[in-house]
Parts: structure tokens; C-alpha cells; sequence
């Protein structure tokens, strides 16, 4: 725990912070809210800042704290989702790849750079068109164009792992290789998976977020915080700007704060490999 | 006459270095190892000394050429089951320990993992036995639990040599495997391998650059330049009476107590060795 604390410094341990907060909201926001997020009253638009209601009100009558308590449900699950599917599919493809190397590697390979090729959001745009605007197809969308970013870095380093006498010894002795890569070779690459998937969810974050925007992705009258910044926009014309800048904020501080940790934990990986 | 631990015949190894350009490491290599000797392989970087070892424990495929390992000939392209099969009669010590083991796993599990795949044991008596070999290579047994970072290089070097010795072998492939540790430690790590050759009626193959490591532990010496064998013989006469320039060269060229760079006669060795 103190090292961890040491690792991570005074910015860091803010960021983890921040982090705990965003989640715990996200956790106990029946218990913090103080209104339904969904449901509001015309004759409390567009209400400033008071202690009724903390943030104001959106042109909904609808209370913005409780919107952005709400709202961190889907902003947090839906980069989660992408983060999570990312890693064990990039992991997976790339320590396939790694483990037979030659012809599987570059038919991989090319898979990967095939995928490449498409941008994220057109993929996902894509996959909506099909599916139909929800926030579950979104993020699988993203999901999906985010696996050759995951499986080229761990690759790579998977390729110099791979070469090493703790990998080929053990290869020597006939022993599987499955049981050689989840035993000796992912434990030794997955501080990277660990660092990637943080800055990942940053990426997904905000892609998700634009996709909210745009009404791809969580639909009103659902509370989601990209949903939020769009549907201020309007507010923001009239003069009330609280709705999109606390939710374009909220996106901000939390992708900042997970960004500054995963690089943290990048560099506690780099220094675990000097060690 | 025994049959020979190790007969290389016609042994040719090429190496794609760019399109259509290929690169020869090994041409026409022969050798033999009697049983229960120590045969050295001396030799310059690029002189293909690695790639032989590489492909006698099977990490390589050969071009053409054959390995017999106590008499019996051993597949050219090593499959699972061969590999199994050839490990316990040859076992291998890498160069670097550093990298011999997996830093995130106690040092016994790579001994372990070995008696698992070639020996049926249960889980108490295969952790006996690795006590047993922990005890043979001069390790005292608390380090079984340690991680490699808790170890010195020597001492890492030794479990690589217990896991060598875990399959019960009777060769060993030693490539470079003192070329990283500093003299005194060097020493230490030749005396336990003269002692378990002995004891444990091993064979050596010792791939090496250092003639005083030669010296110390080689009852038979094999010069390669560039992919050949130029001089074969026993350690005193190669060492003593060379008959190859290359031979001479690389005595020339061994720093040693009092030596001094005698630039013109390397070049007229080079000269000599190029006619």
C-alpha cells in the first residue's frame, strides 16, 4: 500500500481519488441523487444553482446533479465493457500470434492491420446502423476497432519475451504452449495489458461520449454524460451553460485522472522490468 | 568402443539475411562427443558455434545433416513429443541467467515444471526431489521459494543448472552460461560442472569464446570460422601447439595476465588466415 502510494505521488493518489468518487457515485447513485434523473418538472426550467437543486436544472426541469450522478453509470460500464473485451481478445490474438510466430503471426498480423483501416467511430457508426443505437452495441463496436491497438503493443513485447531462455527452456522440456504462455509469458506482459487498458479507457470514454452525442449510443431519456453535453447545447445558446460544462467537465477530470494513473502503473511496469 | 554421446554429421545451417540473400551458419559442420567428455566449441561472434548448439537440443532446424544422440538419430524438425523425448536424454544452459528464469515465479517452479513433464511424481516427492537437486548444485534449500531477483547471478545460474539436471540427461548444452558472471563467481559455477560431470556421469558440449574458461574445463576443443571447424583436438594440444592461424589468432587475441595488443602480429595472423 505505501508503495503504491509512492508510486503513484501526490497527483496520483488525486487521480485515484477522483477516481473512487466518479465510481462510488456511479455505485450508490440511488442513494445520492436527490431526484429521479429522468423525470422533470416544466415549471422548474432552467433553474440556477441553489440548495434545492445543487448544479440548477436542465430545459427539462430535470435536476443536472442527479443527472451526472446518474450519468456516471453508463459513462464508466461502457468504456469497462470496451476496456475489458479489448484486453482479453488483443491479449489473446497477440500471444497466439507471438506463441507460433511465422505463418499464423503474419495471417494475425494482417488481421489486425486489416482492422486498423477502418476508423474507430466509422466501425462503430457502422455496427449502429445494424444493430440499432444503444449503448451495448457502441461499445462492442469499439470494442471490436480497439483490439488491434491492444494486440500490437502486447505483441511486440510478447515477441521479445518470447525469445528469452525462461520462455525457450520450458519449450525445450515438450511442455505445452498453452501452459507455457499463461504460466510464463502473460504474467510477464501483463503489467502492459494492465497500462493499455487504462489508457484505452480514456479513448473509449470520450469516443463514447461522442457517440452519445451524436444519439448513437445511450439514448434520452436516459442520464449519460456525452447525452448530457448534447442536449445542453441548446441550454448553452440560451444562455444556460451549467448542463454541458459540468458533463463535458465530469468527462474531462475522469479521463484525466485515469489517464495520469494508468501512465503511473506504465511506469511502475517499466521499472519492475529493470528490477 | 561406446557409442559416441553425440554424433553431428554434414550439419548446414543458412540464414535468410535479405531477399534471396542467404547467410551460411553452419557448412558441412561433423563432430562427435564421446560419452562422459567435455567438448568445447571456440569460435568468434557469427562463427556459428550458438546455431550448432541451437540445433543439437532442437531450438533449430538444420538444412541438411543429421544428430545422433547416443546413437540414435534425432528428428531434424522437432515436434512436441520429440522435444519431450530428446530433453531427457540433452538439456540445455543458457547465457544469460538474468533471463534464465521467470521473474515473477519462485525459482523452483522452473525445476519443477521440468520434473512434472519427465518424471511421474507426486506434488511432496517432486518437491523432495527439487530439495534433492537444490542441494546438488550447491544451493541451500530456503532459496527454493525465492524469487530471482532475491538471487545473484551465480545463484540464478545454479538453479538453471538444476533444472537442466531435473530430467536426468546425459548431455548438457552449456552456451556461454559463464559468459556473464564475473570471474570469481565463473570459477565457482566451472568447479560445480567438473564436479556433476563426475558425479552424475554427464557430457559436456561448452559453447564458448574464452579460451581460460576452455582451458579449465574442456578435455576436447573445436575451433569454427565462419560456419567450418578449422581445428579439432585435445585442449593441451590446441591450446599449446596450434596449427590453424584462425587458432593462433584467437590465442593472440585472449587478454591474459601481462598481455599487451600486439597489433602487428594480429594483422599478420588476419593476412595469413585470409591466403
Amino acid at each position: 500500500m505505501k508503495q503504491f502510494a509512492e508510486r503513484m505521488g501526490t497527483l496520483g493518489l488525486i487521480a485515484c481519488g477522483i477516481i473512487l468518487v466518479v465510481v462510488l457515485g456511479a455505485l450508490l447513485a440511488p442513494i445520492i441523487a436527490p431526484y429521479d434523473p429522468t423525470i422533470g418538472s416544466v415549471t422548474q426550467r432552467y433553474q440556477g444553482m441553489s440548495a434545492e437543486h445543487w448544479f440548477g436544472t436542465d430545459q427539462a426541469g430535470r435536476d443536472i446533479f442527479s443527472r451526472l450522478v446518474w450519468g456516471a453509470r453508463s459513462s464508466l460500464t461502457g468504456p469497462l465493457i470496451v476496456v475489458v473485451i479489448t484486453a482479453i481478445f488483443g491479449t489473446g490474438i497477440a500471444l497466439t500470434a507471438v506463441w507460433f510466430g511465422g505463418f499464423v503471426d503474419s495471417a494475425l498480423s494482417r488481421l489486425l492491420d486489416l482492422l486498423f483501416a477502418f476508423p474507430n467511430l466509422l466501425l462503430a457508426m457502422l455496427a449502429i446502423a445494424v444493430f440499432g443505437p444503444s449503448l451495448t452495441t457502441a461499445a462492442l463496436a469499439l470494442a471490436v476497432a480497439y483490439i488491434p491497438y491492444s494486440a500490437r503493443v502486447v505483441r511486440s513485447m510478447a515477441m521479445r519475451e518470447r525469445n528469452l531462455p525462461y520462455i525457450r527452456s520450458p519449450e525445450l522440456q515438450g511442455i505445452s504452449g498453452a501452459v507455457i504462455t499463461v504460466r510464463h509469458l502473460l504474467p510477464n506482459v501483463a503489467p502492459l495489458i494492465v497500462t493499455g487498458a487504462t489508457i484505452n479507457f480514456g479513448f473509449a470514454m470520450i469516443e463514447l461520449a461522442a457517440l452519445s452525442f451524436l444519439g448513437l449510443g445511450v439514448q434520452p431519456p436516459e442520464a449519460d454524460w456525452g447525452l448530457m453535453v448534447s442536449n445542453g447545447q441548446q441550454s448553452l445558446l440560451n444562455g444556460y451553460p451549467a448542463e454541458s460544462v459540468l458533463a463535458g467537465l465530469s468527462i474531462v477530470i475522469t479521463v484525466a485522472a485515469v489517464g495520469y494513473v494508468g501512465e503511473r502503473l506504465g511506469g511502475r511496469a517499466a521499472a519492475g522490468r529493470k528490477a | 568402443m561406446t557409442t559416441p554421446a553425440i554424433i553431428v554429421t554434414n550439419l548446414t545451417k543458412t540464414f535468410p539475411t535479405g531477399p534471396k540473400k542467404r547467410m551460411t551458419a553452419l557448412d558441412a559442420v561433423s563432430l562427435t562427443i564421446d560419452k562422459g567428455s567435455c567438448l568445447a566449441v571456440v569460435g568468434e561472434s557469427g562463427s556459428g558455434k550458438t546455431t550448432l548448439a541451437r540445433i543439437i537440443v532442437g531450438l533449430e532446424t538444420p538444412d541438411s545433416g543429421e544428430v545422433a544422440v547416443n546413437g540414435e538419430p534425432v528428428a531434424p524438425r522437432a515436434n512436441r513429443k520429440e522435444l519431450r523425448r530428446r530433453a531427457r536424454d540433452i538439456q540445455m544452459v543458457f547465457q544469460d541467467p538474468q533471463s534464465s528464469l521467470n521473474r515473477r515465479l519462485p525459482v523452483r517452479v522452473a525445476v519443477d515444471e521440468v520434473l512434472r513433464a519427465h518424471a511421474d511424481l507426486s506434488g511432496p516427492a517432486r518437491r523432495e526431489r527439487c530439495a534433492e537437486l537444490f542441494t546438488l548444485v550447491g544451493l541451500e534449500t530456503r532459496f527454493m521459494d525465492a524469487l530471482p531477483s532475491e538471487l545473484s547471478g551465480g545463484q540464478k545460474q545454479r538453479v538453471a543448472i538444476a533444472r537442466a539436471l531435473a530430467a536426468n540427461p546425459s548431455v548438457i548444452v552449456l552456451d556461454e552460461s559463464v559468459a556473464a558472471l564475473d570471474v570469481t563467481v565463473q570459477a565457482q559455477i566451472l568447479e560445480l560442472l567438473a564436479e556433476l560431470r563426475v558425479s552424475q556421469g554427464l557430457t559436456y558440449l561448452f559453447i564458448t569464446h574464452d579460451l581460460s574458461v576452455v582451458q579449465m574445463i574442456a578435455d576436447q576443443v573445436v575451433v569454427m570460422r565462419k560456419g567450418s571447424i578449422v581445428e579439432r583436438g585435445t585442449t593441451t594440444e590446441v591450446l599449446t601447439a596450434p596449427q590453424h592461424p584462425y587458432t593462433r589468432l584467437l590465442l593472440a587475441c585472449a587478454p591474459r595476465p601481462g598481455w599487451k595488443p600486439q597489433r602487428g602480429m594480429i594483422a599478420k595472423l588476419r593476412e595469413e588466415i585470409a591466403s
